[in-house]
């Protein structure tokens, strides 16, 4: 019964030792059969019903032992296509879309199962997307949105750590734009369709794509993978506190917190964006075009006084911390030892960061101590170059003298031996 | 009577000063157009003096160990008074004498002073090269910084190749199978003690026998003078060549000062043994042509190893450079012109690989 479940197993050869023999058997006698016939036509036949052989063998299920029958039914054995595709064999044709999802839950959604292959692999995945945006499309009848094969390929599915899978880290903002930045496909789903284009200049694009750093977030990081949904209005700041712990930290203190859930508006993305996340700096909390205080408050208003209070601050340590940034490349191209101070300077970065990270505080005295503590280092670091700079005028004003001294030893010397020798 | 004078004459009393001195009064130094060669020596000997003094003041405050140090030399160049001047002193003057060293080695080749009497003076003085790169070898490591803990490790590797000997060698410099910290106080123990015995022992030796000896002339210029003597010219050792010799010392100690105001020996990163070497990481100078000569040599030539090939080939020419006066002619007027050949070679070959190699990646 459970083979006309279509409960899949894998092709044990331990298990299949009886049939494998009589195989071995039967080609001895003559009689001799392929145990795989559906590739034997299908890998002739041109898409979308061609399967080749080759295609078929870098699919992680065929790597398994999992067969074209695990799926789709029938029996491979048969070379007679009425045979080998029979519904009294248990044949089920082309699985239809709406049947995707239930067809890979049967073994993805059995532990039991599953820990023969991978004990961490997780088994929720069809209970998630039927949680999702594109499950519950599915089963109202919407048979475009994305069900598990337009993810993950099929015949040819490789495991998502594999770099060649359409849903590694790396591929996955490509799969999900190849359905979310087509206008026409996306016709009537009234969402837009520039995510893709604005995640490409995002920070969080050039950390994962460009530096390959797999940490850093794709599509499903922030949306979910099975259970891909928004995040909401007023969860977007416990999507982004998976990562940016501390500037959550300080933003659930501030005051913007209270405001932006009174408006409705959408936390960390007011000032951030959403997809198009690109790296901030200071000049967010200016006045100029890339400044986004002003876009709610008041010119001269208490809070807009007080970003100028920020903003300042924060360019007075960058600057701080420049400037003995300076003294001390110039003292150390001179020669002189000032790894200790050039060390200090890491702190002095430090007390920057906290202070940008503290301005999810939006309070100027959080920030203040911050800047304080970086200003001090920074400037011991100043005085620390300086203090190398005149040490090396001092010693090249003593070596002055000194050649000066060698040279009138040695005019006395040329002198005296002038005088001898006469 | 001065006082100079009393206290000679209360020496000469008590053990014969006059005496003593009398064959330096004698001695003299053959003047002709090549005569400036002869400085070299003494300037090497000048410098020699100056790391003995400069090596005593440094280990007022250096601490052999791993976690010492560096930060020991680090001390050194940042709070001890006028530390930074006598470490970068220290170090200036290694290369300047390795320089003057091979300078000088070089010219008692081409002016072939190594011949018959002075094969001896030859012997102790490439024996004395040898030490003063063992010198280098050994100090390098010293402030335990990376540059210093991977060329030492590469350099005794090189030593492991040597067949039957190398390995056990390795292990005896390295006090172990790889360069840690009981390397480091090895190689202290090297610098300080045992090298500077056996350096001094030599030295000795070699300005022994130059004294014995007398300085050598030309051979072109030996055979003229033989010829007629009355175109002989020296000049009096003491105080005449002396006082010159002490305005090159002079300047060579105003070259020194000037190095290591303007540069500052570097002091580099803290030696750490468990990340990776730096990308092309490279010897001293004096080591880089024997550097480079093995990494141009093919792993396997026909049945040997390659490294072991280059390490018996550069020992084998080691022993024969030493041997070299043996196969000079006595007489001066029928000197070998393939040795000079030879040395041209010799000194070509150095320099274009050290060359080759500080430019290759």
């Amino acid at each position: 019964m459970a083979f006309l479940r279509n409960k899949l197993r894998p092709f044990s050869p331990a298990r299949y030792v009886g049939l494998a023999g009589f195989v071995v058997l039967a080609a001895c006698l003559g009689y001799g059969q392929t145990t795989n016939s559906c590739l034997d036509c299908h890998s002739a036949l041109p898409d979308p019903l061609g399967v080749s052989q080759e295609k078929f063998s870098q699919d992680i299920h065929a790597q398994k032992g999992l067969t074209c029958a695990s799926c789709h039914g029938g029996d491979p054995t048969s070379d007679d296509p009425d045979k080998a595709m029979s519904r009294k064999a248990g044949w089920k044709g082309k699985i239809d879309r709406k049947q995707i999802p239930q067809l890979c839950g049967t073994c993805h959604s059995d532990p039991a199962y599953i820990r023969q292959f991978n004990p961490s692999l997780r088994t929720d995945q069809l209970g998630q997307y039927r949680t999702s945006v594109h499950g519950k499309r599915l089963a109202a009848g919407d048979t475009k949105v994305a069900v598990c094969t337009d993810c993950h390929s099929v015949h040819d599915l490789r495991a998502p750590s594999d770099p060649r899978s359409t849903v590694n880290p790396v591929n996955v903002a490509n799969t999900c734009a190849r359905c979310h930045a087509d206008a026409s496909y996306m016709k009537g789903y009234s969402i837009p369709t520039d995510q893709f284009a604005k995640y490409s200049t995002s920070v969080h694009h050039q950390a994962l794509a460009v530096r390959g750093d797999l940490s850093a977030p794709t599509c499903t990081t922030c949306h979910g993978n099975h259970g891909a949904a928004p995040p909401g209005v007023d969860k977007v700041q416990n999507v982004c506190s998976n990562c940016h712990a501390f500037q959550a930290q300080m933003y659930e203190k501030s005051s913007h917190k209270k405001a932006f859930e009174a408006a409705s508006l959408p936390g960390c993305v007011v000032c951030h964006n959403n997809h198009a996340i690109i790296h901030p700096t200071d000049a967010k909390l200016g006045t100029g075009p890339d400044g986004v205080c002003m876009q709610c408050h008041t010119p001269g208003d208490a809070c807009d006084q007080a970003r100028a209070g920020l903003q300042s601050s924060l360019s007075r340590l960058d600057e701080a911390i420049k400037s003995a940034d300076q003294v001390l490349r110039v003292a150390e191209s001179s020669g002189m030892e000032v790894s200790e101070a050039r060390l200090g300077q890491d702190q002095a970065r430090d007390s920057l960061t906290k202070a940008r990270v503290t301005i999810h505080s939006f309070r100027t005295d959080l920030v203040d101590q911050d800047i304080q503590a970086g200003l001090k280092i920074a400037a011991n670091n100043l005085q620390a170059g300086k203090k190398a700079m005149v040490e090396r005028n001092y010693r090249r004003v003593g070596l002055g003298m000194s050649l000066i001294a060698i040279g009138i030893v040695l005019a006395g010397l040329w002198l005296y031996v002038k005088k001898i020798e006469s | 009577m001065s006082p100079l004078r009393n206290v000679r004459s209360w020496l000469d009393d008590r053990f014969g000063w006059d005496d003593l001195v009398a064959p330096l009064r004698k001695k003299t130094v053959p003047l002709h157009r090549l005569s400036y060669w002869y400085f070299l020596g003494g300037i090497t000997l000048f410098l020699f003096v100056i790391q003995v003094l400069t090596g005593i003041l440094l280990l007022l405050y250096y601490r052999p160990g791993a976690n010492e140090a560096f930060e020991s030399v680090q001390y050194i160049m940042t709070q001890v008074r006028f530390g930074w001047l006598v470490r970068s002193i220290h170090s200036w003057s290694a290369n300047l004498m390795i320089f003057t060293a091979f300078a000088h080695m070089f010219s008692v080749l081409f002016l072939k002073a190594y011949r018959k009497p002075r094969e001896l003076t030859w012997i102790s003085g490439v024996l004395l090269l040898f030490l003063v790169m063992g010198f280098g070898f050994s100090g390098y490591l010293l402030p335990w910084n990376t540059l210093a803990f991977f060329a030492t490790k590469v350099g005794t590797e090189i030593t492991g190749q040597v067949p039957i000997v190398g390995k056990p060698m390795m292990i005896f410099l390295r006090g172990g199978e790889d360069v840690t910290g009981a390397t480091l106080t090895r190689f202290f123990g090297f610098h300080v003690a045992v090298l500077p015995g056996l350096a001094t022992l030599l030295v000795l030796l070699h300005l022994l026998l130059v004294q014995r000896l007398g300085i050598s002339i030309p051979p072109k210029l030996e055979v003229q003078w033989t010829a007629n003597p009355s175109a002989k010219r020296e000049m009096k050792f003491f105080p005449n060549f002396m006082l010159r010799e002490m305005m090159a010392w002079y300047v060579a100690l105003g070259v020194l000062g000037a190095l290591a105001a303007v540069f500052p020996w570097n002091l580099g990163v803290k030696a750490d043994p468990f990340v990776s070497a730096p990308a092309g990481i490279k010897p001293e100078w004096y080591f880089l042509f024997m550097f480079q000569t093995l990494k141009l040599i093919p792993p396997k030539v026909w049945f040997i190893d390659g490294d072991v090939l280059g390490v018996l080939a550069f020992g084998l020419v080691g022993l024969l450079w030493i041997l070299l006066p043996f196969f000079e002619s006595d007489q001066p007027s029928r000197t070998k012109r393939w040795i000079t050949g030879l040395a041209v070679f010799a000194l070509a070959y150095m320099a274009g690989m050290s060359v080759y190699g500080l430019l290759a990646k």
